[in-house]
């Protein structure tokens, strides 16, 4: 995964990127391993005589990224480590090292095949939190706005459940409170949306 | 596939090759007994009037034996011999096994075996729990409960594993089998707090209900409180550690005081240490404990239960089994030392402490033989793990830190370590930074009676951190030395296909075998040609398989369910294959695959 994603920075195919998201989002803060999308591998078909060559240079490719990509990156890969997400929640508060473990939740999407999982703290925002929803999902919301939620023709509305049951609509509290209530998300059809939170 | 049969040992999940072969005929048994020459002119009118012939004598006396015939591998043998003894021992066969739940279909699997009374059903495959496989994937519950009711009556035992569940499920079990005892759901879905009510209140001989490592959607239903509320319940077994949803705990403990045969019960985390003593104090015979959350955050002072727990727990000469310590406070970590000498097995999987306190319990363990625990053991833990716990069966050391940002508590030393000191070891399970051949190597060759292996070297990509060798060599030697091997996990591991070739032509009883992000191709993929059918499964996800060399397979062997399934919707370039999910069945494809699963045919 990490490989793979140095190799597309150095052919700078960023700088020809066309990316959906909110506006404000700084460049540096792309999460390229938190799609299904970056494990598929990159490899061409190889005969074995070049596998060598591959691994070397696949080896400084690694070095590089785990350079220029935070730890996160690692965990955001699909499934990995293979550890069920209450065995990683368990724990978040309590770990003897500095950084507490991550806070996991389930994130679905109506009609998307797979459920996914997103670590939340490594998050440090709203804008960062939808961009990565946007890339995982393939989609786009629109603009939020506090009187209005995702409006003009989004299809999907990103919600959560909080620790009392109720759902509601991502944003529409200050993300500290947010990230200690929210249980897991879900990517709602626009139509199922409205009445939550603060739309009306 | 014939050869197969005599190189390879009794493959528990292998249907009688009669069935291969279609519908069989009552006409046919005669010839098969060899008793008698029947030659089969006697018309059917003359035969009321005659004695039983002698085949029949010979099936009733074959009844009478073969029901003492209790291991399903011996039963599969004893089908194997002729039409008479198939007919007869799925006569007697009350415990029905489906390790794959497609690879049979409900209805066959009835109309052969009637008398059941206990099934076990397992699903998803386990790379499912990663959520490497689409949400409704399948593996549904629905038909085979539906088709139980009235093939079933008498049933008293259901056992599922990674199944997709509903209430309308439990609710139907519960009601359609009125001798109904035990329910035992492993990794599990779809179900909720409502569904375990109606279990609670309906099955009034319920003996053992067992929720294990599921998930159960909380529904705000006070479901302990819906068991019978006087007289006596069967309760043998009570297991919740998973259901996380606060607890009725009057209800509970009233439950357990009504309880007498009450011998394993494991609570969830919203259970205080005070609470946990008030309940063991009222079951002193428990053999397994679930502590729950092993915590006390309304102390005055820190651990000022600690000597009621030490007293309630010395009080339970018969514990061989502990687990919880959820919240583990390490105040009262002493209280379980009087009972460590007769645990066999210990979950210390959520006890986040220290290495040394560890160690302080593990000493103490000398009969341990199942034993859980978090990488913050460190190689040390492992030593002393080593030197101590002789015994050793099953070792699954789990990741405190998933991310793996740590240089790693546990690495080749330990594994090492464990292959010397504890030489019975069948199943582990070990998540490390950086491993070695020479130690893995170590583990196949001290450890013959080794049959599950799974190593996780969260560090990917990972290289052996002495020799700075790609790991292959460790599958060269799991195909030489692994010959009971039958489940093998391998993920971002190996150079080439060799890897893959060195296990399939080397580990003659795997069964189980699931692949993730390594190098393998079609030519590795086609060295197993001879082994799948004798597999209960085979998974490989982003590997380098191609639509062409999967299809080569479903030519080759057309028994083989193969499904492809892609990791999205959208189209992708349909010259590679992101997840190949292939099993035998008896059924062909099945009907309810979503749309990103593809069953090539």
């Amino acid at each position: 995964m990490e490989g793979c994603m140095a190799f597309d920075k150095e052919l700078n195919l960023e700088a020809t990127e066309l990316r959906l998201g909110l506006p404000g989002i700084k460049e540096s803060e792309k999460q390229p391993s938190s799609t299904i999308k970056s494990n598929k591998r990159a490899f061409p078909n190889m005969d074995e005589k070049s596998c060598g060559s591959k691994d070397s240079s696949k080896a400084s490719h690694a070095q590089k990224c785990n350079q220029e990509i935070a730890s996160p990156s690692k965990a955001q890969v699909v499934g990995w480590p293979p550890v069920r997400s209450y065995r990683k929640n368990c724990f978040q508060a309590k770990t003897m090292e500095a950084e507490a473990a991550g806070v996991y939740l389930k994130v679905s999407m109506d009609g998307a095949p797979y459920l996914r999982k997103i670590d939340l703290k490594i998050y440090k925002g709203y804008p960062e939190l939808l961009k990565a929803l946007e890339d995982m999902f393939k989609f786009s919301m629109g603009e939020y706005s506090e009187s209005e939620g995702y409006n003009n023709g989004s299809e999907f509305v990103p919600t959560y459940e909080d620790k009392d049951g109720d759902w509601m609509l991502v944003g529409d509290v200050p993300w500290d409170m947010f990230i200690s209530s929210c249980k897991r998300l879900r990517i709602m059809k626009g139509s199922e949306a409205r009445g939550l939170g603060c739309a009306v | 596939m014939r050869k197969d049969r005599t190189g390879i040992s009794q493959d528990d999940d292998r249907s009688p090759p009669a069935d291969l072969r279609g519908a069989e005929s009552s006409n046919k048994t005669r010839n098969c007994c060899g008793v008698g020459s029947v030659s089969g002119s006697t018309g059917p009118i003359s035969m009321e009037f005659q004695a039983p012939c002698p085949d029949q004598v010979l099936e009733n006396v074959l009844e009478n034996v073969l029901q003492f015939l209790s291991s399903r591998r011996d039963r599969n043998a004893a089908s194997l011999v002729c039409k008479s003894w198939w007919r007869v021992e799925a006569l007697t066969r009350s415990d029905l096994y489906i390790g794959n739940c497609y690879s049979v279909s409900p209805r066959r699997a009835m109309s052969r075996f009637s008398r059941v009374q206990s099934v076990s059903i397992k699903g998803r495959p386990r790379f499912a729990d990663f959520n490497l496989m689409p949400i409704d994937w399948g593996a549904h519950f629905t038909p085979w409960v539906t088709a139980m009711a009235s093939a079933y009556p008498w049933l008293e035992k259901v056992y599922l594993k990674r199944m997709s569940v509903t209430d309308d499920d439990l609710a139907l079990l519960a009601e359609s089998f009125p001798s109904f005892k035990e329910l035992v759901i492993v990794c599990c879905d779809g179900f909720s707090t409502s569904g375990l009510a109606i279990v609670a209140s309906d099955c009034r001989q319920l003996k053992v209900l067992d929720l294990i490592e599921s998930e159960v959607t909380d529904d705000d239903v006070d479901w302990i409180a819906c068991f019978p509320e006087s007289g006596a319940t069967c309760l043998e077994s009570l297991i919740f550690d998973c259901v996380e949803c606060s607890i009725n705990f009057d209800a509970l403990e009233s439950l357990v005081v009504r309880s007498p045969s009450l011998k394993k019960l494991r609570l969830n985390c919203n259970v205080s240490i005070g609470q946990l003593c008030r309940l063991i104090v009222r079951a002193p015979q428990l053999t397994h404990l679930g502590t729950g959350s092993y915590s006390s955050p309304d102390d005055a002072v820190p651990g000022e239960h600690a000597s009621d727990l030490q007293s309630a727990l010395s009080a339970c000469k018969s514990l061989v089994c502990l687990s919880g310590f959820k919240e583990m406070l390490p105040d009262y970590l002493p209280a379980i030392y009087p009972v460590c000498a007769n645990l066999t097995s210990l979950n210390f999987s959520y006890a986040n402490i220290h290495s040394d306190q560890i160690i302080s319990v593990i000493f103490h363990c000398h009969n341990l033989q199942v034993l859980w625990v978090l990488d913050s053991i460190r190689d040390e833990g492992l030593q002393a793990v080593a030197s101590t716990c002789k015994d050793l069966r099953e070792l699954r050391v789990f990741p405190l830190d998933a991310r793996g940002d740590n240089e790693g508590p546990v690495s080749d030393v330990g594994l090492q370590a464990i292959s010397e000191g504890c030489r019975k070891l069948r199943s582990i399970l070990y998540f490390c930074q950086h491993m070695t051949n020479a130690a893995v190597i170590a583990m196949s060759r001290n450890c013959p009676d080794l049959e599950v292996f799974r190593l996780c070297i969260i560090a990917l990509h990972s290289p052996d951190h002495v020799t700075g060798k790609p790991m292959d060599e460790a599958f060269g030697y799991i195909g030489k030395y692994g010959k009971l091997l039958r489940t093998l996990s391998v993920a971002f591991a190996g150079d080439s296909d060799m890897g893959l070739k060195y296990v399939l032509e080397g580990c003659p009883r795997l069964q189980k075998l699931e692949i993730r992000d390594s190098p393998f191709g079609d030519a590795a993929l086609h060295s197993g040609l001879h082994h799948y059918y004798n597999m209960r499964f085979l998974w490989m996800s982003s590997c380098r398989l191609s639509p062409k060399g999967c299809q080569e397979i479903v030519r080759a062997l057309p028994r083989l369910v193969v499904e492809v399934i892609k990791h999205d919707v959208a189209v992708c370039p349909d010259d590679t294959v992101d997840i190949l999910y292939m099993y035998r069945s008896l059924e062909g494809p099945r009907d309810d695959a979503p749309k990103v699963v593809t069953i090539l045919q």
